[in-house]
């Protein structure tokens, strides 16, 4: 296997050519929350909207006929690179929240009833707790947790457990943490709960960026991802789900285009995947969505994923020579491309701060995991995260940074 | 940067004046800013007069948002504690003398916000969280 040719690769990221503060380049180390767009993503986009823009679906004239060929080509591509090649099984959202809220509101509402379980874990996003806790609430359901061990992996006996002594209706689990770097045994967690008669949903936001992801191996039911973190544009997500389960689910938002037919008093559902794209869709950005996907196959994806945890090794290894300094996450060769850490007697927005100061970009805060922080004890933590556009030099900085901040506060 | 991390501002966030426990409490109260975690309690004692004769902080927090909670605490020392419940943003901002961007203006202001839920008795309640 190659290695990625970082220098290369940056080039093609016009918005990583810009300076932060006079003299100081961008070091951006923040892509476990946006990732940055390489020009021919935004070249894609750009053509879209100067050549082709239009509805799609509806009007006949040449433009729309050329939008709607884009939108679903845009389709077809990003179905590919999970591994899909039905179609109907692949729905654009705004995002992977949007896409979880799409099945909890949809299959939720129709399968779920008081005293039923739904099993989490305690390393979730937001975005995989709130939506769950909304209609928990309406509806009377009961939510469990997988507990997150203090090695920082999910605690598959208590898992194993939970399946046998509570029988939950769906099992939803983040494939990769946002703030441990923890891939989590996907395959094992979805042969379990299918066993146990569950569904399965994963978050994926973390895993499209960096792993080979194929949705018809691990037989997952529901999996969700965000254009954005994956060098795409913002505002486009994809809900993959199985034919047979989306067929049997109710629309979720209404309006143009999930219809076939409308009367004053009633509706027809349009056939899938439309049935799910109420309104007029992210058109461009599911143009600029197959793009990235494009622009990240050229390297393959164990390739980024092998980068990726290079680099996030290295970072560890550096940071760790720091005195005062705490990996939040089980350390070298088990994180995939992010690191959190905390820094002894600096807060992580002054970290943050004095990194920015020297051109790096890093999130501080809880990551929008706040029960995994709640119960390790932590009001926050400093995260570097890394992709294929970050190389050893980038951490460098990052280790400089966090130097200069203990310097100036501890 | 340079200029928000002024020595003044670390000298009050390791070693600040007005952080610790009134043995007389009149008004109380603590809050949270759920995008940083930072977590800030506010003691008032005041007279028969209702003019505050002591005030502190404690908790945890960034350097703003400490530094802004020792200033405030300072300033608030003396004065009628209807001038407390009037006293706009912009006073706190320009005693700190910092320029803020929108992210680290709620870490300024938090003090403030939550030295007023103190002087006007609120429930204690927890922020937003963060998205």
């Amino acid at each position: 296997m190659g290695l990625i040719d970082v220098k290369k690769v940056k080039a093609d990221f016009p918005i990583l050519q810009r300076e932060v503060h006079p003299g100081v380049p961008l070091v951006y180390l923040d892509s476990g929350a946006t990732a940055v767009m390489p020009r021919q993503v935004l070249d894609a986009m750009r053509e879209f909207e100067e050549q082709h823009r239009a509805n799609i679906h509806r009007a006949v004239h040449t433009l729309a006929e050329e939008a709607t060929i884009a939108y679903e080509d845009a389709r077809t591509e990003i179905a590919e690179f999970i591994g899909v090649s039905n179609t109907k099984e692949i729905i654009f959202t705004r995002n992977a929240t949007e896409a979880i809220n799409l099945v909890v509101q949809s299959w939720g509402r129709a399968n779920l009833k008081a005293g039923d379980v739904v099993l989490l874990t305690e390393l979730e996003h937001h975005a995989n707790l709130v939506p769950w806790q909304i209609l928990a609430a309406e509806i009377g359901f009961e939510l469990e947790f997988i507990p997150v061990t203090e090695s920082y992996q999910l605690d598959m006996p208590v898992f194993y457990q939970l399946l046998e002594s509570r029988k939950p209706k769906m099992v939803g689990f983040s494939h990769v943490s946002n703030v441990l770097g923890v891939v989590n045994p996907a395959e094992e967690i979805i042969s379990a709960a299918h066993d146990a008669g569950a569904l399965t949903l994963i978050d994926g936001a973390q895993a499209t960026p960096h792993l080979l992801v194929n949705v018809l191996d691990l037989d997952v039911d529901f999996y969700t991802f965000s254009g954005h973190k994956m060098i795409g544009p913002t505002g486009v997500g994809v809900l993959y789900g199985k034919e047979a389960l989306l067929e049997a689910m109710p629309p979720f938002l209404g309006g143009g285009a999930m219809i076939k037919a409308v009367a004053l008093r009633s509706f027809t559902a349009n056939d899938l995947p439309y049935k799910f794209e109420a309104g007029t869709p992210a058109i461009g950005q599911a143009v600029g969505l197959a793009a990235s996907v494009r622009y990240l196959k050229q390297f393959t994806m164990p390739l980024i994923e092998s980068h990726s945890r290079r680099l996030v090794d290295f970072a560890i290894d550096e940071l760790n020579k720091i005195k005062g300094i705490h990996i939040f996450g089980p350390g070298k060769g088990r994180q995939l491309a992010v690191v959190s850490f905390t820094v002894d007697g600096v807060h992580p927005h002054d970290v943050a701060q004095v990194l920015d100061s020297v051109g790096a970009a890093v999130r501080p805060g809880r990551h929008c995991a706040m029960p995994l922080h709640t119960k390790f004890n932590l009001t926050g933590t400093t995260r570097a995260s890394f992709t294929i556009y970050n190389e050893k030099a980038d951490v460098e900085i990052l280790v400089k940074g966090v130097r200069k901040a203990i310097d100036q506060f501890a | 940067m340079d200029d928000l991390y002024r020595q003044m501002i670390v000298e009050r966030y390791k070693n600040p004046l007005h952080r610790g426990e009134l043995n007389q409490i009149d008004f109380e109260f603590e809050d949270e800013n759920p995008f940083c975690g930072d977590h800030l309690r506010v003691m008032v004692d005041v007279d028969e007069n209702n003019i505050i004769t002591d005030a502190k902080f404690d908790g945890s927090g960034c350097a703003i948002s400490t530094a802004s909670a020792d200033i405030l605490m300072e300033y608030i020392v003396g004065k009628p504690l209807d001038e407390v419940k009037t006293m706009e943003k912009e006073e706190l901002l320009e005693l700190i003398g910092i320029e803020f961007g929108p992210v680290r203006l709620k870490c300024a202001l938090l003090s403030l916000k939550v030295l007023k839920g103190a002087v006007y008795g609120l429930e204690e309640g927890s922020g937003h969280e963060e998205g």
